[in-house]
């Protein structure tokens, strides 16, 4: 046998990995699942991260009351905060679904759920971007 | 954990977490930079807080 044939795989990182992913392609999973897209980038411990703390926020916010607001553009601010809530992609669906994010304005901690939503929609979308960024080479 | 000082410092927490997870990929930094993100918000707050204290006037 060749002495080259007895080497070692070498394992793909996650720099290599990353050109291999289209951005577009990694931005709409980071965007779908929050952390997806940095683990098919290879960037594992920051994608767990996201995993775990933006889709909790979201599910806290829902806890909380909070409401996942219809796209109605004659109240500008709520079809804004409709649009930042589903920020968080698949999450988002599956909660309308399943029939969270009613909200209840009654409730003492409306607001707050509201703010824990709509902030864990911006924070995906942010996400999402930096898996743009990681699959573009320029981080 | 619903008092307003409960939620402030829980969302604190998640959006420090977020942002020094986005901005660095070294671990001690991200705990350095989530700490100061984490530490700006709840003084923030705090100091918000005290100024409006006295609203309405």
């Amino acid at each position: 046998m060749e002495p080259w044939a007895t080497l070692d795989p070498v394992s793909v990182s996650a720099a290599a990995r990353a050109q291999t992913v289209p951005p577009v392609a990694a931005a709409a999973l980071a965007w779908a699942l929050p952390g997806l897209g940095h683990l098919v980038l290879g960037k594992r411990q920051k994608g767990l991260v996201f995993l775990v703390a933006i889709p909790a926020m979201f599910a806290i916010g829902l806890g909380l009351s909070g409401r996942m607001f219809p796209f109605d553009f004659s109240q500008p601010l709520a079809g804004l905060a409709a649009v930042a809530a589903r920020g968080i992609g698949l999450p988002s669906l599956a909660a309308g679904w399943l029939g969270y994010g009613q909200g209840v304005v009654t409730a003492a901690s409306y607001e707050y759920g509201n703010t824990f939503v709509i902030v864990s929609g911006l924070l995906n979308m942010l996400v999402a971007l930096d898996a743009f960024d990681v699959a573009s080479g320029r981080k | 954990m619903t008092s307003h000082a409960g939620l402030l410092l829980l969302f604190a927490f998640f959006v420090a977490l977020v942002f020094a997870t986005i901005a660095h990929d070294e671990p001690a930094q991200q705990l350095r930079v989530g700490a100061r993100i984490f530490g700006g918000f709840v003084a923030a707050g705090l100091v918000l807080g005290w100024l409006m204290y006295p609203l309405p006037l």
